[in-house]
């Protein structure tokens, strides 16, 4: 007899009584539908076993939650607004926009939300020395930021094609006194910096706490990554009440791993008449180099969890390709997956291009520099709202500001001064 | 009796461990791997891993990393790996091959489906890093029933609440992993693989094999007589990458596996 068994049959039991929500995944054993898991090296086994306990302990220990609400008040600036952006929502001509301004947090995106919960988790299980990796670098600062909070020593992996481009995100982490390993191997991107993580984890894991940036990698990481962002739906329902009084029609988000659009997500699945899209990067086109592993991949196992990837006939994983290094990223979370599969969430894609149109058209009419992941989100709300009513309450996820990207905006509009300058 | 069963009853018989060695298929490319494959039981290796590429490998240092990233330049598949084996059984039908990689590519050829061209093409079981006992049951059963042995990996967090469970599902030998780390880099003390060793016999009867960390003919000698088997992969593949585009290519690295083949054969157990 096979060990795990009783795990499948109580899973089994648990989704025959839970099939009216699309909330209480994951089972057991980490797993939303097929998708999800934990496919790592066997070193790495008890520690993931020892991290899924210690926060199940610490999300069923109110000082825990309490030091984790007081913390996204008073340290992120939590709850940051929901904005009614009007001149965005005259220029779409239909649905009334919102957006929600993850980007006034400290640090400048919605990554500081799980980096909070996770230093405070690693705290609690005595470790010392965190890892991280990154892509566009905005998780790899909010990891240093909450290491510089907490006095933890901090190493972050990053892509060295992503370092070239995303400068000076690389330079706050060192002022915060991480250090920043650049990782060579393969495009040089998140996929790369993510390997580079998990060998060193698997070489340190007697001090060393992984704090994962995603919705994605083994469980729990996906389903404790999600609840840490899931302060953003919350907070969505409860200003669009306050301010509208009622709940909005459609949620759009981007999706690279997929965690700010998990935490908006999340607290709204199970609400019937909700449109909820989700954006993934369709880079030069869904036809050439791309992000988008919903609309281009399929099922397959990578970096510890079943999920849909970008691969070749044979298994091999493919480079991904967008302009947005955040979303450079050829899987997904395991949960989208599920809610790709399931029905619950649109999944659709949006260009290089037009990322880069939606930024300008964000910054000039309303003075907000979003980030090139969030220029996705928007893109993707330009090109519905005008078919919708103007009572249609929209709700998208600013999940970063831009400044990081302004060099990148300079080089693909051509003015390659500003490019070499910034 | 399988072919790895057989292998280690043989070895027991001769009161000596075996030589175990790692090569990547299709490193540096597929022509020269096959002949440096068909060659390793000469030089005397007792049994065989034969990596299957991967682009990713998460679990390899920076050796296997680059003999993998070879071996897909050159147009490695799976379907040339599993040629490879089919092509060494017209000539070997005594020396056990172990493939050993990641899951994904098994996932995408289809692991029932996989399980019986690998058992066709000669091979006798499968080291998967990223397949823990908690997802293994997808697929464990698809190998029992064509005769393919499941090693599992055990290493030094493996305690021994865990050590049963992990063991549940293995046959054909243990793989010990003796370092918390990646492959070719550090290496452990005799004395805590001793430790180890016997930690893991208190719970199975099946052969012991070490590896990671393992370079020298010494070092195997070591291991030769605390376990049933020692693994040598990252210096082997290093031969390999230092020699590229040289006749040595394959020389060397069979030079490197005679030396390592001595060195157990002189630690009689």
């Amino acid at each position: 007899m096979l060990y795990w068994h009783p795990f499948t049959a109580q899973a089994h039991g648990k989704l025959m009584q839970s099939l009216n929500t699309y909330r209480a995944g994951p089972d057991e054993r980490g797993h939303f539908g097929i998708f999800g898991g934990r496919y790592v090296a066997e070193t790495l086994m008890p520690l993931i076993l020892d991290v899924e306990r210690s926060y199940a302990a610490a999300k069923a220990d109110p000082a825990f939650q309490a030091e984790f609400r007081q913390l996204l008040a008073q340290y992120v600036g939590r709850p940051n607004p929901l904005y009614h952006a009007k001149r965005l929502t005259e220029a779409f001509g239909g649905a009334k926009i919102f957006l929600k301004r993850e980007d006034l947090n400290h640090t400048g995106a919605h990554k500081i939300n799980n980096c909070i919960g996770q230093i405070l988790l690693a705290r609690r299980m005595g470790k010392k020395r965190i890892i991280a990796e990154t892509g566009a670098g905005q998780h790899g600062v909010a990891t240093a930021t909450v290491c510089a909070l907490f006095g933890m020593d901090c190493v972050i992996y990053m892509g060295a094609t992503d370092i070239e481009r995303q400068q000076p995100n690389v330079y706050r982490m060192k002022l915060l006194g991480a250090e920043v390993r650049p990782v060579q191997s393969g495009a040089a991107t998140l996929k790369d910096a993510m390997n580079d993580a998990l060998r060193d984890w698997v070489t340190n894991v007697h001090d060393t706490y992984y704090l994962i940036g995603t919705v994605a990698g083994p469980h729990p990481y996906p389903a404790m990554v999600r609840d840490f962002q899931a302060v953003i739906g919350e907070e969505v329902r409860n200003q669009i009440l306050a301010q509208e009084g009622r709940l909005p029609d459609s949620l759009v988000a981007c999706i690279g791993g997929g965690s700010n659009a998990m935490g908006l997500f999340h607290p709204f699945l199970d609400e019937p008449d909700l449109r909820i899209i989700g954006v993934e990067a369709a880079g030069h086109g869904l036809d050439k180099a791309h992000a988008a592993s919903l609309s281009g991949g399929r099922p397959g196992v990578l970096h510890g969890n079943r999920t849909y990837l970008l691969q070749d006939g044979d298994g091999q994983i493919a480079e991904a390709h967008s302009i947005s290094a955040g979303l450079d990223y050829p899987g997904i979370g395991p949960e989208h997956a599920w809610l790709h599969e399931s029905g619950r969430v649109e999944y659709v894609s949006v260009t290089d291009t037009e990322a880069v149109e939606a930024f300008q058209r964000c910054t000039r009419l309303e003075g907000i520099i979003p980030a090139l992941e969030s220029s996705h989100a928007i893109a993707y709300a330009g090109k519905i709202a005008g078919s919708l009513p103007a009572d249609h309450l929209m709700v998208i996820s600013l999940s970063g500001r831009g400044d990081k990207d302004v060099a990148t905006i300079a080089r693909a509009l051509g003015d390659i001064h500003l490019g070499g300058l910034v | 009796m399988s072919r790895i069963e057989k292998r280690f009853q043989t070895l027991k018989a001769e009161g000596r461990a075996a030589l175990v060695t790692f090569i990547t298929a299709g490193d540096p490319d597929i022509g020269t791997c096959q002949k440096i494959l068909d060659r390793l039981p000469a030089a005397g290796v007792d049994l065989i891993e034969l990596g299957m590429p991967f682009t990713d490998p998460m679990a390899d240092g920076p050796s296997i990393q680059l003999a993998a990233q070879r071996a897909l330049a050159a147009g490695a598949t799976m379907t040339s790996t599993l040629d490879m084996v089919a092509a060494f059984r017209k000539t070997d039908t005594e020396t056990p091959i172990v493939l050993m990689g990641y899951y994904n590519p098994i996932h995408t050829w289809g692991p029932e489906r996989f399980a019986a061209d690998a058992a066709q093409a000669g091979v006798d079981g499968l080291i998967i890093v990223d397949l823990p006992p908690e997802e293994a049951n997808e697929l464990v059963p698809h190998l029992r029933a064509v005769g393919l042995d499941f090693i599992v990996l055990t290493t030094p967090t493996t305690d021994d609440v865990r050590l049963p469970a992990v063991l549940a599902n293995a046959s054909g030998f243990v793989y010990y992993v003796s370092i918390a780390g990646v492959t070719g880099t550090a290496s452990a003390s005799e004395s805590a693989i001793e430790d180890a060793v016997q930690r893991i016999r208190r719970h199975t009867n099946l052969p012991i094999c070490v590896g990671f960390g393992i370079r020298t003919p010494a070092q195997a000698a070591g291991v030769a007589r605390l376990a049933e088997g020692a693994v040598v992969g990252s210096a082997i593949v290093q031969t390999i990458a230092d020699t590229i585009g040289t006749p040595a290519t394959i020389t060397a690295p069979l030079a490197l596996v005679e030396e390592l083949a001595a060195g157990v054969r002189a630690a009689r157990r």
